[in-house]
Formats: structure tokens, C-alpha cells, sequence
């Protein structure tokens, strides 16, 4: 039983210190996310009183499209060292291996959404009428349900032409009730109504499709 | 079987006619909306037709991933593909419906959509299958309906809880139905459905046509390279 | 009858019926392959 939280935690390990080294990745994504939000600033008035109703909305698909760059190079490194053959004919596991990039995804993104949110509050003057507390888990359960279907599709885009534009492509359909959950979650909280429906909507899909992807994921990987 | 076809091609011919009488003039009109109510006929049968084509895609694509049946790989390819036809026409005539009644071409309803989420669920399978440059396209795509199929009652859920926060008017209303228009409602049905098993049914020969197309070619190519001289 | 209705029915046929041209001319073109492909 412990082997494949071995593997896990060591393939995660691996691949947060790889980036932490190079720093190339971490870096250029964090100047993305300042540059969206400021876009996002130019482009949504944030004096209107209207946008600072719609800024639930506005952090999510700021976040949505930060996260699609961080998840396109998700494998980008396993396919220039061939370590993805390497992974199948060893008798590890798939779903550690998935699980390692989709945590490591989680983390990457979670560092993302630490550096906007607060640009976004302070731009936009938010004031979160709601338990804060609340925030975190709708942020944590949003974020996972991205990152878990998106390091899944991204696997699958691996073997397709046009492979950047494959992973948005599949992934947006089937994220659109988690994004309706995020964001309406989110926007309840900021005007003090009640989300709970909304929560327990992600944490149902972020069950069903984690238990989808861990199931599935052995399938993808050994697809040729 | 080659003579099937065509009998059974006249029979749904006749009976989408006379579905299409039975809507158009059979039909009671409807008190508030008038005519233009007679679109319903239309948009609810090829709703739910969709649903089936997509039900059946997620079966197929259940049966393809335990058992790797390349027939179940065809059916769930053609029920796809004749599934977002019909779904295309429930979000063409929808609008085409709202106009008229609501003043506005495209409302956020809960029905309407769902329906545009599950048509872009279903044509981003599609356009993997195009665009997958593996060889194992099949077992992809079959992975990718069934995270499709998982999603469906997320979708329906959302969107429905959404619309109780933030209530909007229904294309084709709830409430009671008149039990004249239930009758003609589901002889379009059955009548859209003959129509349907037709379409997907020809699509099947074309893809197996296809197919067969493709493995002659491979086999021409192989055949000529090793009488090449080296 | 009224202009909607008309127009909703005829595009639900329209689309049909270029779903099933395109299957048709599909057809066609993969019959005249495999006869060509049977003559070498």
C-alpha cells in the first residue's frame, strides 16, 4: 500500500523541485496572472458597481485561463525525456503518476490564485460580506476540479494535432458546472448569502470525476 | 437487409407526413401563444431524441472500453454525430420559438442551456476523434463520452439550482399538457425517432464503408512498398 | 400560418437534409475508391 503513495509523493517531489530550480515556469506565469488581472481591470470597470458584482466571475475565468498555460506544459517534460515510455513499462502504478502532476498542478495554480486574489480585492475594493473561511473552500474545491479534468485532458491532448488549443477545447464543456458552482459560490459569499448548495456541488464533482480520472487515467497513458 | 431499407425508409416518410399534418393542423392552438406554439411539435421531439443518440453514445462507449467491440466504437461514433443534429435543431428552433413569444432570440433558460452545454460536450468529442492522431482514437474518444455522459446530470443540476436563484421565463413553459397535444407530441416522436434509427443506420454503412476504404488502402500501400525495388 | 413557425420547421428539415447530403456525397466518393482500388 505504500508503494504508490511513495510514488506519488515522489514523482511530486521531483517535479515541485524541478520547478523551483528553473523557476522559468513559475516566474513567467506569475507576470501572466498580474497581466490578466490588470487586462481584466482595464476591460471590466472595477468603479462600476456592476463589476464588483461580477467579480466572483471575473477572478474564475482570470484563474481558468492561468491555469490552461500552467496545465498545456504539464507533461511537456515527461514527453522530452521519453519518461512517459519509461513510466509504462514500469510496474508503477498510473494513477500515481497522475495523481503526482495533478497534485503538483493543484499546488502550482493554488500559487497562482494567492498571487490574484489579492490584486483582484484590491483593485476591485472588494469586501466579502460572507465567512472568509468559505472562500478558501470554494477556492480549493474549484481549483482541484480544474486541475484534476484538466492534467486528465492534457494527457489525452498529448495525441492529437494542435495539441495547445485541444486541452481548452475539452476541457471547458465539461467544466462549465463546476465554473456555475465556483462562481456562484463565490459571488454568495462576497454578498453574504448562503453558498452551501453551491459547495456541495463541488465537492460531488470533484468526487465523481477524480474517481472518473484515477479509474480511466491507466487507459490514456497506455494508449499509443 | 438491403430490402428493409427502403420499406422502412417509405414507412417513416409517411409517418413524419403525417406527424407534420397532425402538428400543423390536427393540433389544438394553443390559447396564449397561438401558432407559433406549433414549434414545440419540432423542438421537444428532437430534445429528446438527442438525449437518446447520447444515451446510446455513452453505452457504446461503455461497451467499447470493457470489450474493445469496434462495432461499439461505430455506434457510439454515429450516435454522436446524429445526436448533435438533432440537438442543433432544439437550439435553432428554440430561438426561432423565444423570438416571437419572449421578444428576445436567445434567453439563459434552464432548458435551452443545458441543451448548448450538452451540444458542446458532444461536438468536443467529436473534434477529438478529428483531430487525435493516435492510433487508439477509439479508445480516447470512448473515455472522453464517458466523461461527457458523468457530467450530464451536473449540467442539468447547475443550471436548474441556478435558475431558482435567478428565476427567468421557460421556453415551452411547465405546467399541464393538453392531451390532444401529447398525442400528436409523440406521434412526431416515434415518427422523428423511425427518422432517426434511418439516418444513424445509413451512417453506420458509411463509417463501416469507410473503414473498409481505409484498410484496403493500407494494405495497397504495404503491397506496393515491398514490390519496390530497394 | 405564422412566419416563425414556417421558419422553424424549415430549417429543422434544411439542417436534415444537409446532414444527409453530406452522407450521400460521403458515398459516392468512397464507392468510386473501392472500385478503383478493386481494378489494381
Amino acid at each position: 500500500m505504500s508503494a504508490p503513495t511513495g510514488i506519488t509523493r515522489a514523482t511530486l517531489l521531483k517535479d515541485l523541485r524541478l520547478e523551483w530550480r528553473s523557476k522559468d515556469a513559475i516566474n513567467s506565469m506569475l507576470f501572466f496572472s498580474l497581466l490578466v488581472v490588470v487586462v481584466f481591470s482595464f476591460s471590466f470597470d472595477p468603479n462600476a458597481e456592476e463589476s464588483r458584482r461580477i467579480a466572483g466571475g471575473l477572478i474564475w475565468v482570470a484563474i481558468l485561463f492561468a491555469a490552461v498555460v500552467a496545465l498545456n506544459q504539464t507533461w511537456a517534460r515527461e514527453i522530452r525525456n521519453q519518461v512517459l515510455d519509461a513510466y509504462r513499462v514500469s510496474p508503477a502504478p498510473a494513477n500515481s503518476l497522475f495523481l503526482a502532476k495533478a497534485i503538483g498542478n493543484f499546488i502550482f495554480v493554488s500559487v497562482l490564485e494567492a498571487l490574484m486574489t489579492p490584486l483582484f480585492v484590491v483593485f476591485y475594493q472588494l469586501r466579502p460580506l460572507g465567512p472568509v473561511w468559505q472562500l478558501l473552500i470554494v477556492a480549493a474545491l474549484g481549483t482541484w476540479a480544474l486541475v484534476v479534468n484538466g492534467t486528465f485532458f492534457a494527457a489525452m491532448s498529448l495525441r492529437t494535432r494542435s495539441r495547445e488549443i485541444m486541452l481548452p477545447l475539452l476541457l471547458f464543456p465539461i467544466s462549465i458546472p463546476a465554473l456555475l458552482g465556483m462562481v456562484q459560490a463565490t459571488t454568495n459569499i462576497l454578498t453574504g448569502e448562503g453558498a452551501r448548495v453551491w459547495i456541495a456541488l463541488l465537492l460531488s464533482y470533484d468526487l465523481v470525476f477524480t474517481t472518473a480520472c484515477l479509474i480511466l487515467f491507466e487507459t490514456v497513458l497506455n494508449a499509443e | 437487409m438491403k430490402k428493409t431499407f427502403p420499406i422502412f425508409g417509405i414507412l417513416t416518410a409517411i409517418l413524419l407526413s403525417c406527424a407534420l399534418y397532425q402538428a400543423l393542423v390536427v393540433a389544438p392552438t394553443e390559447q396564449t401563444m397561438g401558432e407559433v406554439q406549433r414549434i414545440f411539435y419540432y423542438h421537444v421531439t428532437s430534445a429528446w431524441t438527442a438525449f437518446i443518440l447520447f444515451t446510446i453514445n455513452f453505452v457504446a462507449s461503455l461497451v467499447y472500453l470493457i470489450r474493445r467491440n469496434p462495432a461499439a466504437d461505430m455506434v457510439a461514433l454515429v450516435s454522436a454525430e446524429v445526436g448533435i443534429v438533432f440537438c442543433t435543431i432544439v437550439l435553432v428552433t428554440g430561438p426561432i420559438w423565444a423570438r416571437p413569444v419572449w421578444g428576445i432570440w436567445w434567453t439563459w433558460d434552464m432548458r435551452l442551456t443545458s441543451t448548448l452545454v450538452l451540444w458542446l460536450i458532444y461536438v468536443s468529442y467529436l473534434v477529438l476523434r478529428r483531430f487525435s492522431s493516435s492510433g487508439e482514437t477509439p479508445l480516447l474518444a470512448a473515455t472522453l463520452a464517458i466523461f461527457g455522459a458523468l457530467c450530464v446530470p451536473f449540467v442539468y443540476f447547475s443550471i436548474w439550482f441556478f435558475r431558482t436563484q435567478h428565476p427567468q421565463p421557460v421556453i415551452g413553459g411547465g405546467g399541464s399538457i393538453d392531451p390532444r397535444m401529447m398525442h400528436v407530441l409523440l406521434i412526431n416522436w416515434l415518427a422523428f425517432s423511425c427518422f432517426a434509427f434511418l439516418i444513424c443506420w445509413s451512417r453506420y454503412r458509411l463509417e463501416k464503408l469507410q473503414r473498409e476504404v481505409e484498410q484496403a488502402q493500407a494494405m495497397e500501400s504495404l503491397t506496393q512498398s515491398s514490390r519496390s525495388p530497394r | 400560418m405564422n412566419g416563425y413557425l414556417i421558419a422553424a420547421y424549415t430549417a429543422t428539415w434544411i439542417i436534415h437534409i444537409a446532414y444527409l447530403s453530406t452522407l450521400v456525397s460521403r458515398y459516392s466518393r468512397l464507392k468510386r475508391e473501392i472500385e478503383e482500388l478493386k481494378k489494381k
